[in-house]
């Protein structure tokens, strides 16, 4: 016996399926969308884009982009992808971690509102307070490094790694974490009691719950949380430009140095490069993370 | 792999408390190899309590769980060998049909080649070989559930466990779907428990039924005993529906509106009493647009069923719920005078103080 159903539409690869191919007007309603994406990200872009091609005098050139292998934008290149993966998955770990615990209190608890709340704030706490907060604290003159050198740890024993590029990783783990909870719980949230249940009747322990069941549910929403994480210190510049002004370790920074050259002449031609440069890698970034996104949906 | 079917499923005096609530308090129930057990209760009186105790999903403050004459109250639920099926939602969104089916074979190392086919088989028994590629979310909620039921079959479980599978499907799928779960049931020959809050689904499936309140069992017997012979005045309001009709007991019998009738419980004291009398032993006797007495009354409306009717009769003083086939019925409509008789089944008697209850 069978139930009366729609009639059978399995796709082969068992996909869900795409929405029927019909004339439709449903594209109307995607327009305030595509006017502001077009207005606010396309055409600065594309206005970006262009200007790297010119020099001062508004002639064609491909020299801004030659400038690009100058070493110290290698090593901003490097330092940047590095400090923006390293942050996004240790706080997409933590912050995941976090999401955790949150979820498996009560639903409307104190704890969750409280959390959640804090990390609306949070995540949006950058720039320049976010620099004073950490140098004030833990900074080498801070209250919390004079407390522990009095107690015998002297955690800048071997440098001042707060003004170096660890400590930059730091304070950006401070609106990682935080984020990652705002955009994790919901994955979480999404997660039945009912599978767990079923898994341990099936005969199933813990790890296989995390093996074969929640962790490839929750493995695509935490890439992608992920990525939006190193999306988020890639472009970040008031931070970093707050709590290190020497050497300039992010593009975002050399971007604003071309901007206003302190030492030769401004170079907004090449500002530009850089900022396509950054566009490139945040989408090199994206086109591997749904690569392995499609891999990983297949094996796990 | 053990045998799969007709073990023996014995709760002894489960106890469970939730703070200051005490869900299951001393509930004892043994079901017999291959037979379907109803739970049946209003909200929170502990049926899900008690199943997911039997699973081991929640741990028992007291009593004993026996599966097959082996004592599993400290085992934990992936050890019990029971196949659960849950209201709704329960299926891995991740994996086809086939995939969830075969997830309990994998747990217990069959071969992969294995695995698929004893999936589909178990899909074919659902009669759903065809959306074996499908995901849950392309799938109705029947279907969702029979593939929660084969994949609950599939690794040959001891003991069926069922919580309002059909709760969350809509009223013509739910009794079709009901019948089905029964077949496979049978043909299967699986000890079962199945939960639910819906009298009509409990009597319409089980060998017997176990009515539940307040963590106890009150009742556990076939249906058609549950429901002419109900145990307890709450087992008489919840299955069925009753007519609560003043009268006095004298000499073992219960005099109601001028008509004796006979005791289900034989021990009760003389006295006024409020006896429990179910509307289809209430029948319209004639037209009786001359006569007066405390039997007749205007017939206040008439609700159509199908292929019976149920009539509201104004006595004056209070209503009375007669239920006859439409046939009889369409003879009274509002308004006609009416001289009810009552059918002299044994009635119970409800009073004030609580009476003895069976468990
Ligand atoms: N996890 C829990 N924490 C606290 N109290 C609980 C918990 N689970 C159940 N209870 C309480 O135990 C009692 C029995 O609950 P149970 O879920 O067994 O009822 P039920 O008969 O299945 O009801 P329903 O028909 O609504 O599903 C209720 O009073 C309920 O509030
Ligand atoms: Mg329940």
């Amino acid at each position: 016996m069978t139930a009366a159903g729609n009639p059978a539409v399995a796709t082969s690869a068992g996909r869900p399926l795409a929405g029927g191919r019909r004339l439709s007007l449903d594209w109307l309603g995607a327009v305030p969308f595509l006017a502001y994406v077009g207005l606010f990200l396309l055409l600065p872009s594309a206005i970006v884009g262009f200007g790297a091609f010119f020099n001062a005098d508004s002639t064609f050139t491909l020299e801004n982009f030659g400038h690009l292998s100058r070493s110290y934008v290698v090593r901003a290149t490097i330092d940047t992808t590095v400090i923006s993966a390293v942050t996004a998955l240790a706080g997409a770990a933590l912050g995941a971690l976090l999401a955790y615990a949150i979820v498996t209190g009560s639903p409307n608890g104190l704890l969750r509102r409280l959390v959640v709340s804090a990390s609306g704030v949070l995540a949006q706490f950058g720039g320049v307070t976010l620099a004073f907060a950490f140098i004030a604290s833990i900074g080498p003159a801070g209250f919390v490094y004079l407390f522990a050198q009095a107690h015998g740890l002297d955690y800048y024993a071997h440098g001042i790694w707060l003004f170096e590029r660890s400590g930059l990783g730091l304070v950006y783990l401070y609106f990682q974490i935080p984020l990652m909870v705002l955009v994790f719980l919901p994955a979480l949230d999404g997660i039945k009691p009912q599978w767990r249940e079923a898994t341990e009747s099936l005969g199933g322990n813990t790890w296989h719950y995390w093996r074969h069941i929640a962790g490839p549910i929750l493995f695509p929403s935490f890439l992608g949380a992920a990525l939006l994480l190193f999306a988020n210190a890639f472009s970040a510049y008031a931070t970093a430009q707050a709590l290190i002004n020497q050497g300039q370790p992010m593009l975002s920074q050399q971007i604003a140095g071309a901007l206003s050259s302190e030492v030769g002449a401004v170079e907004p031609g090449f500002a530009k490069a850089i900022a396509i440069e950054m566009i490139v890698i945040v989408t090199l970034v994206t086109v591997l993370y749904s690569l392995l996104q499609r891999r990983t949906s297949r094996w796990l | 792999m053990t045998e799969r079917s007709g073990v023996e499923v014995r709760l002894e005096n489960l106890v469970r408390r939730y703070g200051t609530v005490t869900a299951l308090d001393g509930l004892s129930l043994t079901i017999a190899p291959g037979e379907l057990v109803a739970l049946l209760g209003p909200s929170g009186c502990g049926k899900t309590t008690a199943l997911r105790l039997l699973a081991g999903l929640e741990e028992a403050d007291g009593g004993r769980v026996v599966i097959a004459g082996k004592d599993v109250t400290g085992l934990p639920t992936s050890r019990r060998n029971v196949g659960m099926v849950f209201q709704a939602y329960s299926l891995f969104p991740h994996m086809v049909a086939w995939e969830n089916v075969a997830f309990g074979l994998q747990m217990r190392k069959v071969g992969a080649a294995e695995r698929k086919k004893r999936a589909l088989e178990a899909l074919e028994l659902v009669g759903l070989g065809r959306v074996a590629n499908r995901y849950a979310n392309q799938m109705s909620g029947g279907q969702q559930q029979r593939v929660a039921l084969a994949r609950a079959l599939a690794i040959r479980p001891q003991v069926l466990l069922l919580d309002e599978p059909l709760s969350a499907l809509d009223a013509k799928v739910r009794a079709r779907l009901r019948d089905e779960i029964r077949r496979i049931q049978l043909e299967v020959g699986i000890t079962t428990l199945f939960v639910t809050h819906d009298q009509e689904e409990a009597l319409a499936i089980a060998d017997r039924v176990g009515v539940m309140q307040s963590g106890r069992l009150e009742q556990l017997g076939p249906p058609t005993l549950v429901y002419t012979r109900p145990a307890t005045p709450f087992v008489a309001e919840f299955v069925g529906l009753t007519n609560r009709l003043a009268g006095t007991v004298k000499g073992g019998a219960v005099e109601v509106r001028g008509v004796r009738l006979p005791l289900v419980q034989p021990d009760i004291a003389d006295g006024p009493a409020t006896a429990l009398v179910r509307p289809e032993a209430v029948s319209l006797a004639s037209r009786a647009d001359a006569e007066e007495g405390p039997l007749v009354g205007a017939v206040l409306t008439v609700a159509f069923l199908g292929a019976v009717s149920r009539v509201t009769v104004d006595l004056g003083d209070t209503t009375v719920l007669a239920q006859m086939p439409t046939s009889a019925a369409s003879q009274y409509p509002a308004g006609t005078k009416v001289r009810l008789e009552l059918r002299s089944d044994p009635v119970l008697i409800q009073r004030e103080e609580p009476v003895a209850t069976a468990s």
